[in-house]
């Protein structure tokens, strides 16, 4: 396909390897923000062909991992009511509750519907006045700008049975988590390409010069990952930390002022826990007191559902990059796609499914 | 090349679950999927209840030995919404479908049955329309519909109507095709473009346009097979690639027949509508539905004659080699990245869910 196939070109690819093996003097740990550039990266094979380059650690960048056990247990409450459809991106499905997920919520009655946009449930709440519409209104900054526009929509359509599930993430709190915990071995950055296509780099700089790691704003087709590791290597083997676009065909430097503005008007910075990590401060966006009448959790009272995340599952060291998915002693026994302990195991983005779907045979 | 350990494969497959079913107190969407969830409902539930069928090798339709001769039997049942779609609709579906199950063991179809579950309210129109389908896809592939069944449902308790078909067919002498004869050496086909049904179907349903209107590829696959057995009739095994997709279908053969089979990805031929739709809903067009698509595994030195003897039918036109049969990670389906790298493919659980981003 046109404008695609030329990024996974792979005679390119083959002479990127060669180009960064040449350039590297010891393996390099690199931590992939994006939990897409992990799929791409794994179903690819990029990890195995720069096996002896870099270590590539996945990162807290799925947004259905990261969504906590009690935002799961507050939707499939809501969603569970008699007077609700609940509508939710598709993956958001499979996420196991302390109990059930939302195919068992709808199983048992509940009307549950995947939706493809935030503005699809507007409309469903436009065609259904007498039913409460709510949308889980998870993501980074990438999903964030559309469903801030749905409770804008909402409002200029006077709805009023329509509100949203708030869980939104930002990316930048989450380098500094990862930085700042003793543990962590990570040398340099691929920032997600698609957070900064709408927030553009400027908040990246200052996490350069605080923590003295490089930080590469990276696409997802395979030469755009390898051209990301490769000026990340280039910086690490220079040792000069510095903030690199290296996917300037969607992300320019000032973003997406419009998107932006957006999420100015509708949400406000909050402290959010992750799954698996725990809370990090600033971390996350909810509606804004001039919002709030959106707000599912109150409208619902579900704010004090509090559930603790099982012991057995470790997805927090893995959303961290202290252990890999296969190290976890859950991995493949009793946790698998099919019956998961965490969401790192339910989205085809996370790391533990990403291990499990394309888990590598030795090469031959 | 990692340095970390990485866990025996053979204990993640041959892992079982204490707790037969997930949701063991209700049936979900995915128990439909043709994926894991259905594979357990049939392993834990159907089997065990329906004893003497636990022998049964799984296959798209039985073969019973009748008389001296051998016919196929088989059964299937469609719900699809919405009722039309780009390229056909439940009717044609129907007839197609039950034709294809029939025609993976090798056999030429000789009868079909139709019964329809409709809901209260149906318009009759709708009804007529769907029934004018079965019997132009009938007749178009020279099978008839011989008996029939009507049940109508209070309003709400069925989406609008259902279909079952049943069929038998007869199975030629010397043809034996079913998974468990996959073997090392043994090359696998697929007769065209793959994932058109399956997007076809989510984007009418979900009102997504993705530039060009894909239609449904069903179509009866009887007529390719006798082609393709007359060229090679030592076929080893055949498969729709239906519900689970391409996917789905080679990693049963593998598990069934007990061999590996490594599936060169660069070499399916995907549409680009296809590849298109499911880049943008994070959906991989190896797990899509078809409906007018086979398998097929033969011999390695018949290679070529099967794929000369596919593409020289219409709807073998765009047929292609996508992989190979071998004794290397029995059981399990490797897909080879163009970039040289292998990976496992496992069966899809239940539905495919479109990601977030």
């Amino acid at each position: 396909m046109k404008y695609l196939d030329e990024f996974a070109d792979p005679v390119v690819a083959r002479r990127m390897i060669d180009d960064i093996g040449a350039l590297a003097t010891q393996r390099w740990t690199l931590m992939e923000v994006c939990g897409g550039q992990t799929h791409s990266i794994i179903r690819n094979g990029l990890d195995t062909l720069l096996g002896d380059t870099v270590e590539f650690i996945h990162g807290p960048g799925c947004p259905v991992c990261v969504t906590p056990l009690e935002m799961i247990d507050r939707s499939l409450e809501i969603a569970a009511r008699p007077e609700v459809i609940f509508c939710s991106f598709g993956d958001m499905l499979r996420v196991p509750g302390t109990d059930r997920d939302l195919f068992a919520v709808k199983a048992g009655g509940g009307d549950v519907r995947v939706v493809y946009s935030p503005l699809d449930a507007v409309n469903v709440a436009s065609d259904n006045p007498d039913q409460q519409v709510v949308f889980f209104g998870v993501g980074f900054e990438t999903t964030a700008p559309a469903n801030a526009m749905a409770v804008v929509t909402a409002r200029q359509r006077g709805l009023t049975n329509f509100s949203m599930l708030v869980s939104h993430v930002r990316v930048p709190p989450a380098i500094c988590a990862v930085m700042d915990s003793p543990a962590s071995r990570v040398q340099g950055f691929l920032a997600a390409g698609h957070v900064c296509t709408v927030m553009g780099t400027a908040e990246y700089g200052p996490l350069v010069d605080r923590y003295q790691v490089p930080i590469v704003v990276t696409g997802f087709e395979p030469l755009d990952l390898l051209e990301g590791v490769r000026q990340a290597v280039a910086l690490l083997e220079a040792g000069t930390p510095a903030l690199r676009n290296a996917y300037p065909r969607a992300v320019a430097p000032a973003g997406n002022p419009v998107a932006q503005q957006v999420l100015a008007d509708v949400f406000e910075v909050c402290d959010r826990q992750w799954r698996g990590i725990g809370l990090i401060p600033a971390s996350g966006w909810q509606l804004s007191p001039a919002w709030a009448e959106f707000d599912a959790s109150s409208r619902f009272a579900v704010d004090d559902i509090h559930t603790a995340e099982p012991e057995a599952c470790h997805s927090g060291e893995v959303l961290q990059g202290l252990i890999k998915p296969n190290q976890c002693p859950s991995f493949g026994t009793v946790c698998t796609p099919r019956t998961p302990l965490g969401a790192t195991m339910v989205s085809a983005e996370g790391a533990c499914a990403a291990y499990y779907e394309f888990r590598r045979l030795d090469p031959r | 090349m990692s340095d970390l350990p990485i866990p025996p494969v053979a204990d993640v497959e041959g892992w079982t679950c204490p707790a037969p079913l997930r949701h063991q107190d209700r049936i979900v969407l995915g128990h439909g999927g043709g994926g894991v969830l259905s594979g357990e409902l049939i392993e834990h539930l159907f089997l065990p209840a329906l004893g003497d069928a636990t022998n049964a090798e799984m296959r798209d339709s039985a073969v019973l030995d009748v008389l001296g001769g051998r016919l196929a039997f088989t059964t299937d049942s469609y719900v699809v919404s919405p009722l039309f779609f780009p390229g056909g609709c439940i009717g044609d579906l129907a007839v197609h479908g039950t034709i294809n199950d029939l025609a993976m063991s090798g056999a030429q179809p000789l009868a079909l049955s139709a019964g329809f579950i409709l809901e209260e309210g149906l318009e009759t129109a709708v009804l007529g329309r769907v029934a004018a389908a079965m019997g132009a896809a009938a007749k178009a592939a020279g099978v008839r519909i011989v008996t029939g069944d009507t049940k109508v449902v209070d309003r709400g308790k069925a989406d609008q109507l259902f279909v079952s078909t049943s069929g038998v067919g007869v199975v030629p002498d010397g043809v034996d095709i079913r998974p468990a004869r996959a073997t090392p050496g043994d090359v696998v086909l697929v007769s065209g473009y793959v994932g058109e049904h399956g997007v076809a179907i989510l984007s009418r349903r979900e009102g997504i346009e993705f530039g060009t209107t894909l239609e449904s590829d069903t179509a009866p696959l009887h007529g390719l097979v006798a082609r393709l057995l007359a060229a090679v009739p030592d076929v080893h095994v055949l498969r729709d690639p239906t519900r689970g997709g391409v996917a789905g279908t080679l990693c049963e053969i593998a598990e069934v027949a007990g061999v590996g089979i490594e599936l060169t990805e660069s070499s399916v031929p995907v549409p680009d509508a296809v590849a298109a739709a499911c880049g943008f809903l994070g959906l991989d067009p190896l797990h899509v539905a078809n409906e007018g698509k086979l398998i097929a595994v033969v011999p390695g030195e018949q290679a070529d004659a099967a794929l000369a003897a596919l593409t020289s039918h219409p709807l073998g036109t765009h047929a292609a080699v996508i992989g190979q049969v071998s004794d290397e990670h029995p059981g399990l389906l490797v897909a080879r990245s163009p970039l040289g790298a292998g990976r496992v493919v496992s069966r899809p659980l239940g539905e495919q869910l479109p990601r977030i981003c």
